[in-house]
């Protein structure tokens, strides 16, 4: 290749994808091994001291698995990435990179909610607190990080409400306290919205929903921005100061721009060990071939069902950052121009009962707790998602007891909202 | 040249070309990454010198260290230098008081010094400046991708196999060890 710059649709295609060195073969052949063999005890000393690229142990490195990091790092954007077994994985391993006890995460009152969970309860058991930013109010995350804070942590396009955060003014209040920003894009996906160019330096996915596309296998994804300077204070010690793991080892000093990425990898998930099967990851980079012709058209059908709710007597609102009249169409407009997603929620007249009875009614769109599928799918977030929530914090993440959440699939939208139709026909009074 | 951004090829002609590299502040610690460069390097075929006054003599990698790059006994194709920017001026001073001129000056990430480079380049020398060229063949060879890295490389040619399990050569052009 010329030193030309390739589209987007091009990278979700051949990034990190040659022929297979061995065999020739043009797809990426499923390297489904634990371990990999060493040309002599030297060569492995290499490669355990992290002086050599390659493989030991797939619980480190995997060669279909490494296709799948560079093709979401060229997307993205980044400077390189690691991908692991699911989105949650993706958030425990960046965040043990940056934490230490008592340190603080400022995140976005509106994140997914098993996000919300993870935050709240199981990282507080690591001594990681958080505190919660209004995702609406850029000022609120100003006033709440501290000396402690090490990390700003939103997403691009919240789940499930349909608010499209202002990243860039995030993004300076972050660098004006030099505290690393880090994005959750599973929503948006690269092919809408690509954070790094507003002031991100981690990204992080959720590769499960729009980027695999196809509801069929878990991953996770960090993405490195190559942006943050850890050795500009003492706050990282992972990536600033000598590691005793690889005998006084600098990570940030050794791998420079990719360094995070190298730290999640060799530190948190040797140690942790949340690794992606190599059959996840092959399944996961087929989807992402797609993505801009899938994610398109989850677009354009989304939009056309949010404006047929939009019109139903039934619904008292509906939360498309699409529609013309939504307070975030101007965000939307600014951020990911191309579409405002395929997730979003509406508020249906009868509140909780009513809720329940369209998501119980659906036909074709199925009732489950996923999004991001090639299917459309319904959830009744107060019921299932964010159950565990209080009211306030439900209402707070926008899955208040009247709120029905749909991720639009790619089927005809007039099939989708034809089961909208009659499943909405169903609620009483 | 522009040293804010290099071109594949460029970078791609010079790792080509050149065979004998000395390594200005090498170190015995196997843990800095002047040590990892000085492996990687020698690994991929390349003939790499050491330079280092406080190790002159002794041996790294089996390669013996020189005090400075006057006492280096063969013709340098290459300086690579591990030094900070300021010191980097006087490495590439002494470089290019050498009877033989080295082709190209390469200065490792974080490492700039503008006006060394000009220097340099008004006597017909190639240089780099802020880039690992561990990390450059890594990239250009598709190999940092085992690692997850974003190589920026497309292809859909079937990669060279060099000896040795798990090595590549530069993706599209003869390496050095051919």
């Amino acid at each position: 290749m010329t030193d030309r710059i390739p589209g987007f649709s091009t990278l979700a295609i051949h990034a990190g994808a040659q022929p297979d060195p061995s065999t020739g073969a043009r797809t990426t052949p499923i390297y489904q091994t634990t371990s990999f063999v060493f040309d002599d005890v030297d060569h492995a000393a290499s490669l355990f001291g992290l002086q050599a690229f390659g493989n030991i142990y797939t619980r480190i490195t995997n060669p279909t698995t490494a296709v799948l990091e560079e093709r979401v790092a060229a997307l993205e954007g980044g400077t390189a990435a690691l991908a692991v077994a699911s989105g949650h994985s993706a958030q425990l391993l960046t965040f043990h990179a940056m934490m230490t006890p008592g340190d603080n995460i400022v995140a976005a009152n509106k994140l997914y909610g098993g996000s919300i969970n993870q935050l709240n309860h199981s990282f507080k058991s690591f001594g990681w607190n958080v505190k919660w930013a209004d995702a609406e109010d850029p000022q609120s995350f100003a006033d709440l990080i501290d000396d402690r804070t090490r990390a700003v942590f939103i997403e691009s396009l919240a789940n499930p409400g349909g608010v499209v955060t202002d990243m860039a003014a995030i993004a300076e209040i972050a660098k004006a306290r030099n505290v690393p920003l880090v994005v959750d894009n599973t929503m948006a996906s690269p092919y809408l919205c690509r954070p790094i160019e507003h002031g991100a330096d981690i990204v992080l996915h959720s590769l499960t929903k729009f980027m695999g596309g196809h509801g069929n296998s878990m991953g996770g994804v960090i993405v490195d921005g190559g942006s943050y300077d850890w050795s500009s204070s003492e706050n990282y010690p992972m990536l600033s100061k000598p590691r005793p793991e690889y005998n006084g080892m600098v990570l940030h000093e050794t791998f420079g721009n990719f360094a995070f990425a190298i730290a999640c990898r060799v530190l948190g998930l040797r140690d942790l060990g949340p690794a992606i099967s190599p059959m996840n990851a092959f399944m996961l980079q087929t989807g992402i071939e797609t993505l801009p012709l899938r994610m398109q058209r989850h677009c354009d059908n989304a939009l056309k069902v949010a404006e047929y709710l939009d019109g139903h007597d039934k619904v008292s609102w509906v939360s498309y950052a699409g529609l013309p009249g939504d307070p975030n169409y101007a965000k939307h407009q600014k951020y990911m121009p191309k579409g405002a997603g395929a997730v979003f929620t509406f508020g249906v007249k009868g509140g909780y009962d009513a809720g329940v009875a369209v998501v119980s009614n659906c036909e074709i769109i199925s009732h489950l707790a996923n999004i991001g599928d090639t299917r459309s799918l319904i959830i009744h977030p107060a019921s299932t998602t964010h159950r565990q929530l209080t009211d306030e914090q439900k209402t707070a993440a926008g899955a208040g007891p009247d709120v029905v959440r749909i991720s639009v699939g790619l089927e005809d939208a007039e099939d989708i909202i034809a089961d909208l139709d009659q499943a909405l026909a169903s609620i009483k009074g | 040249m522009n040293h804010d951004s290099y071109p594949d090829t460029y970078i791609r002609d010079i790792l080509d070309g050149v065979k004998t590299i000395a390594l200005v502040g090498a170190s015995a610690n196997t843990v800095r990454p002047s040590y990892f460069v000085l492996k990687y390097l020698l690994s991929k075929g390349y003939e790499v010198i050491p330079i280092n006054p406080g190790q002159a003599g002794k041996e790294i990698l089996g390669q013996t260290v020189h005090a400075s790059l006057a006492d280096v006994p063969v013709a340098i194709d290459m300086v690579d230098i591990f030094r900070n920017s300021e010191a980097a001026g006087a490495v590439v001073e002494e470089a290019l008081r050498l009877p033989t001129l080295p082709k190209v000056i390469w200065m490792q990430l974080s490492v700039r010094n503008d006006a060394a480079a000009r220097l340099a380049e008004d006597k017909g020398l190639k240089v780099v400046m802020d880039r690992c060229p561990k990390i450059e063949y890594g990239r250009l060879s598709g190999e940092i991708g085992w690692t997850g890295v974003n190589s920026r490389n497309l292809s859909a040619k079937r990669p060279v196999l060099k000896s040795g399990f798990q090595h590549r050569g530069l993706a599209t052009s003869k390496s050095p060890q051919d």
